[in-house]
């Protein structure tokens, strides 16, 4: 945990003073039966809260304006393959809009026979479908194309999260628009202030988009898109435009700031990659990572997190000697496309240093690379779509650091 | 009184309904499409009536957006707008509008969209053809007294416009495939 002991102990004793009215003058001592009578509990609440000894928050990097940047998700504290709505990462261009359900509208228009006008009430009236998906920032683990790596999970890896999503398939919706022969592209507007725009390519919108309205079995968050949001499985999360209020069909992409401008990969030869959607496969060890701490060699449990955005995560292999051998890790079943999976491999820390890391196959046969191979082709210079295997050096006295380069 | 137009719509509608299969929603009012109007393709669909030049521009952007991208576009607190021509393919591009941008439509539906960045929307459509000319001048793209419209403006040749390739990956984790 980052936090360390003394402001868990000033909880402690608030918190004993809060209900124990001072009579537990050590409150981490444990209470004999003849001591005193059990203390009632917390009542019964409206919505739930974490325990107050939970601490992971998401992190955020300054920035000039705090209604742009992004923060990341703990993923060092995550467990199992769902992150909690509440630590969903965030990527804002001109802050979180504030929006009455009741009084938004979804229009789609442009190239079709029916412009319709959709109420959320009429949204939800429409056959709904659950998936578990993945969602992770073009530019997540920008950090490490740098020499200076990211030094924790939460700072190198934290843009991407999985949750449920609920909704309604958008080919449904632009079906009962009826599409105008010639239309090839939807082009996506956000209700946010600065009504975020991107391109997509109408085939991916007939086959897997999502018009999601839930997440985690309720509604969207506000910084998730509240009421409404794309889910474009598998593609970079600044594409699932949040806030959803219009779809125009078109015949050609509209060269958004955002996929052009943004979003675009340079190459060393000074040209970039216009439309790289798609996400690929990536994982990274979560436990031991940069910033915890072995407390004694022994044995522990290396787990971590894999993904791809083609499919299911066939198989994640780990090094524990820098990249030498590596050894299978134990897949947590079910193993859905697109989304999270946890991968875990005992092992037996004996007190020397260890390079460790993971590399993700999924089942397009597709191997994560290192990150020498990402930047013998792409340089240094492409800001997104970074999923290079990610190392960790656990050092002799059980503390962990990122491998700078 | 029902305008005409919204009468045909209503009509049009009717015939529609019955065609779909789930007979949601409601035609869209043509002021709901008009207030979502904003988007502008890269051959000029959806520009508006106006104009503008960069000498006009000049005065909007020193009132509206020097305080943060500096009186001549070399940045601030936002990003600048000028200079890194020639550095795309060196070890530090500078990506700006003169330098990368592909097209001078995408300048104007995002300067329209979301900015200013604490007032996204407050400029019309004659101040947003003002202001493009004016970042285009500052690049050395147009002169300062070439009148920016819907009929120009898409046919600005940006330097950059032939700078992007389709992407090609998966370029590298494949060469690396794993027995299966």
């Amino acid at each position: 945990m980052k936090d360390s002991g003394p402001s868990s102990r000033r909880q402690l004793l608030r918190m004993s003073a809060a209900v124990g009215g001072g009579l537990l003058a050590r409150p981490d001592r444990p209470r004999a039966a003849e001591d005193m009578p059990s203390e009632l509990g917390a009542p019964l609440g409206p919505y739930g809260d974490r325990s107050p000894f939970e601490k992971a928050v998401r992190w955020r990097r300054d920035t000039k304006t705090p209604q742009t940047g992004s923060s990341f998700t703990p993923l060092e504290d995550s467990v199992g393959t769902l992150t909690p709505s509440s630590l969903h990462y965030e990527r804002h261009h001109s802050g979180i809009p504030t929006i009455d359900p009741s009084r938004h509208r979804l229009l789609i228009h442009g190239m079709v026979e029916r412009p319709l006008s959709l109420s959320m009430a009429d949204i939800r009236r429409l056959p709904s479908v659950s998936r578990i998906f993945v969602l992770e920032c073009g530019g997540n683990s920008g950090s490490e194309w740098a020499a200076k790596t990211a030094p924790d999970v939460q700072r190198s890896h934290g843009l991407a999260s999985c949750s449920e999503w609920n909704g309604v398939p958008l080919s449904l919706v632009l079906t009962e628009a009826r599409i105008r022969s010639g239309a090839a592209w939807v082009i996506a507007e956000g209700a946010d202030a600065c009504r975020m725009e991107r391109s997509i390519p109408l085939p991916k919108a007939m086959d897997d988009i999502l018009l999601a309205y839930g997440q985690n079995g309720e509604a969207l968050r506000p910084a998730q898109g509240y009421p409404l949001r794309l889910i474009i499985p598998g593609w970079e999360g600044n594409a699932n435009v949040k806030w959803l209020h219009s779809l125009k069909l078109a015949d050609q992409p509209y060269m958004a700031r955002d996929e052009t401008a943004k979003y675009t990969d340079l190459m060393p030869d000074g040209k970039a990659r216009l439309f790289s959607y798609q996400m690929e496969a990536k994982s990274v060890i979560t436990f031991p990572s940069g910033g915890q701490t072995l407390s004694s060699p022994g044995l522990y449990e290396l787990t971590g997190l894999a993904w791809s955005g083609h499919g299911r995560i066939e198989r994640v292999e780990i090094t524990t000697d820098g990249g030498r051998n590596w050894a299978k890790a134990l897949l947590q079943e079910p193993r859905l496309p697109i989304a999270f999976t946890r991968f875990r491999l005992p092992w037996r820390f004996d007190g020397r240093e260890a390079v460790i890391a993971s590399r993700a196959t999924d089942e397009s046969g597709y191997v994560q690379p290192t990150r020498d191979a990402l930047i013998a082709v792409r340089g240094t210079n492409s800001a997104y779509h970074y999923n290079g295997i990610k190392l960790w050096k656990v050092h002799a006295d059980g503390t962990v650091t990122n491998v700078e380069v | 009184m029902v305008k005409p137009s919204a009468m045909v719509l209503l009509a049009a509608a009717a015939l529609a309904a019955q065609s779909a299969k789930y007979g949601v929603g409601r035609p869209p009012t043509e002021d709901e499409i008009r207030g979502l109007g904003l988007a502008i393709a890269p051959d000029g669909t959806g520009l508006p009536e106006g104009s503008g030049t960069a000498v006009a521009g000049r005065e909007v952007f020193a009132a509206l957006c020097s305080r943060c991208h500096g009186d001549k576009g070399e940045g601030g607190i936002g990003p600048p707008l000028v200079g890194g021509q020639g550095t795309l393919a060196t070890a530090k591009p500078l990506k700006t509008v003169g330098s990368f941008w592909p097209y001078a439509t995408t300048v104007w539906d995002y300067v329209n969209r979301a900015m200013p960045f604490d007032q996204p929307g407050l400029l019309k459509p004659p101040q947003v053809y003002a202001v493009v000319a004016y970042i285009l001048n500052l690049n050395g793209i147009i002169g300062s007294d070439q009148v920016i419209d819907a009929k120009s403006l898409p046919k600005v040749k940006m330097p950059n416009r032939d700078g992007f390739v389709p992407d090609p990956r998966p370029d590298v984790g494949n060469k690396t495939r794993a027995k299966r």
